[in-house]
């Protein structure tokens, strides 16, 4: 019986990898360094932020409390210590990172906050036009406002997103608010359209009061009805 | 320095080829050296109101698709020296048209002549594109009417952004002349003032020519207004209207209705 359940042993797997880790060389005095590591943060916060770091206590004498004290001192500034290079292993407790050897000092590419990218262009939110606009022309902003220094012809259309100024007279068609947006507003110098929108609600030419025509007005929404009044 | 002239419209009918016809007699007459082009393919009509229809033989299509040379299709006036036409083809349409080779055209005439007028057909098509395409400045012809004033806002849109000189940031120059004025309906409120006119357009105004019988008499017997009755009303307000092309300060005049006391006192025959 003795072929009975033979435990087959299972192989646990082992792999290697690398990983660059800063590495701390603390200084005496003690505190004079922890400034400086606090400067660093406060110039790029984030800085060591989920980088590895190992501390290197060749280059000073510490006592196992003093170790101790220094690991406390770098968690409060939420820096987590992976290993402990050039110390005897007696100085260290078994709460204490483990003891590093065998290290290779490699270029450490500076983690500095990235660029802010190739800025990008923020959309401009009006459309500022300085000539007229002629019939037959269709200037379409769905993005917001648009403002005309001239007129708009007859057979020329205007689309925005926003509002519509128009410093001239109006003759062909303005569409405000196209997207939706209900407090869009159509102003301008001489109102002589031929259709009035916004946000979907229209009026053509019959519709405007003839007492306003060619005179300075504007046009907005009332709940469901558009309103066309001088502007005085 | 020569200048490419457009004279267009959008409507048709409202004398572009008259004014085509008497602005370049007209500069021709000042001494310049004029070359008048028809661009109204397969309608063409600069060859009648020029008195030249008998002596088509090449025209500018055959000189576009390089089949003729240039000088072998330009026909030259026999009444002025320095006036020349470029007629157009009443066989084809205007899809033989191309920008490469009406590009080509318009460069030689530029290196042969001071004015280059460029007769647009009516519409917004190839035809009126290509005619306006290479232009430096344009004489937009408005009848005193709504629909007439309406297509041309459209065309001087298309100035604005069609030509070569729109698309390189530059200005094409452009001018409103108004044609078939008719004092007396203007006294009545039958037609839209100058005022009105140009305010919509927002363009400077090159002239005004009064309605007139000599326009319609000298179209029929193939001479420009400016040489068949050079003292009428009409040949003066084109002869004023090159001047201002030329960059001569004339004083604007808006005809006026004129009637004499018998013309008053019996205004109309009774029915």
């Amino acid at each position: 019986m003795e072929a009975a359940a033979k435990v087959q042993r299972q192989m646990v797997r082992l792999r290697g990898r690398s990983y660059v880790a800063f590495v701390f060389v603390p200084t005496v005095p003690i505190q004079d360094w922890l400034q400086e590591i606090d400067a660093t943060i406060a110039r790029s916060p984030g800085f060591f932020a989920g980088r590895p770091v190992v501390i290197d206590l060749s280059s000073v004498d510490l006592s196992q409390a003093g170790i101790g004290h220094l690991l406390t001192s770098l968690q409060d500034r939420n820096i987590r210590v992976l290993g402990i290079e050039g110390v005897d292993e007696g100085r260290l407790t078994p709460m204490m990172p483990p003891l590093l050897s065998g290290g290779r000092s490699c270029v450490v590419e500076p983690n500095a906050p990235k660029k802010p990218e190739a800025k990008v262009e923020a959309k401009p939110t009006s459309l500022l036009l300085e000539a007229p606009v002629r019939s037959g022309q269709t200037v379409i902003f769905p993005e917001g406002d648009v403002t005309i220094l001239g007129s708009v012809g007859s057979g020329a259309e205007v689309v925005a997103g926003g509002s519509i100024h128009i410093y001239g007279a109006l003759r062909g068609r303005a569409m405000a608010g196209v997207n939706g947006h209900t407090s869009a507003r159509i102003y301008c110098q001489k109102i002589e359209a031929e259709l009035l929108a916004i946000d979907g609600f229209y009026q053509t030419a019959d519709d405007i009061d003839a007492a306003l025509r060619g005179k300075p007005a504007q046009a907005w929404l009332q709940g469901n009805t558009m309103r066309i009044t001088a502007l005085n | 320095m020569s200048k490419v002239l457009v004279v267009t419209s959008g409507k048709g009918g409202v004398g572009k080829t008259t004014t085509t016809a008497a602005l370049g007699a007209a500069l021709a007459q000042r001494g310049d050296k004029v070359v008048v082009v028809d661009f109204d393919v397969g309608l063409r009509n600069l060859d009648l109101v020029m008195g030249a229809e008998r002596r088509v033989v090449f025209d500018l299509i055959n000189v576009v698709q390089g089949v003729a040379k240039l000088p072998q299709a330009l026909i030259k006036d026999k009444r002025l020296e320095n006036l020349w036409l470029l007629p157009a083809s009443q066989t084809r349409d205007k899809d033989a048209l191309t920008e490469e080779g009406v590009g080509k055209v318009i460069a030689d005439l530029r290196s042969r002549f001071d004015w280059v007028i460029c007769d647009s057909p009516a519409g917004i098509e190839r035809g009126a594109s290509m005619a306006m395409r290479f232009a430096d400045e344009a004489v937009i012809v408005t009848n005193p009417e709504v629909s007439s004033v309406r297509d041309s806002d459209r065309i001087i849109g298309m100035l604005d952004s069609k030509t070569v000189r729109a698309e390189k940031g530059e200005r094409v120059e452009k001018h409103i002349l108004i044609t078939r004025y008719d004092p007396s309906r203007a006294a009545r409120g039958e037609m839209l003032t100058i005022d009105d006119i140009l305010e919509i357009l927002a363009t400077p105004l090159l002239g005004i020519i009064p309605e007139s019988q000599d326009v319609l008499k000298a179209s029929n017997v193939g001479t420009p207004v400016t040489l068949s009755n050079a003292d009428g009303a009409p040949a003066r307000a084109y002869m004023d209207a090159a001047k201002r092309l030329c960059g001569e300060n004339v004083t604007m005049h808006v005809p006026a209705e004129r009637r004499g006391l018998m013309d008053r006192l019996l205004r109309r025959r009774a029915a």
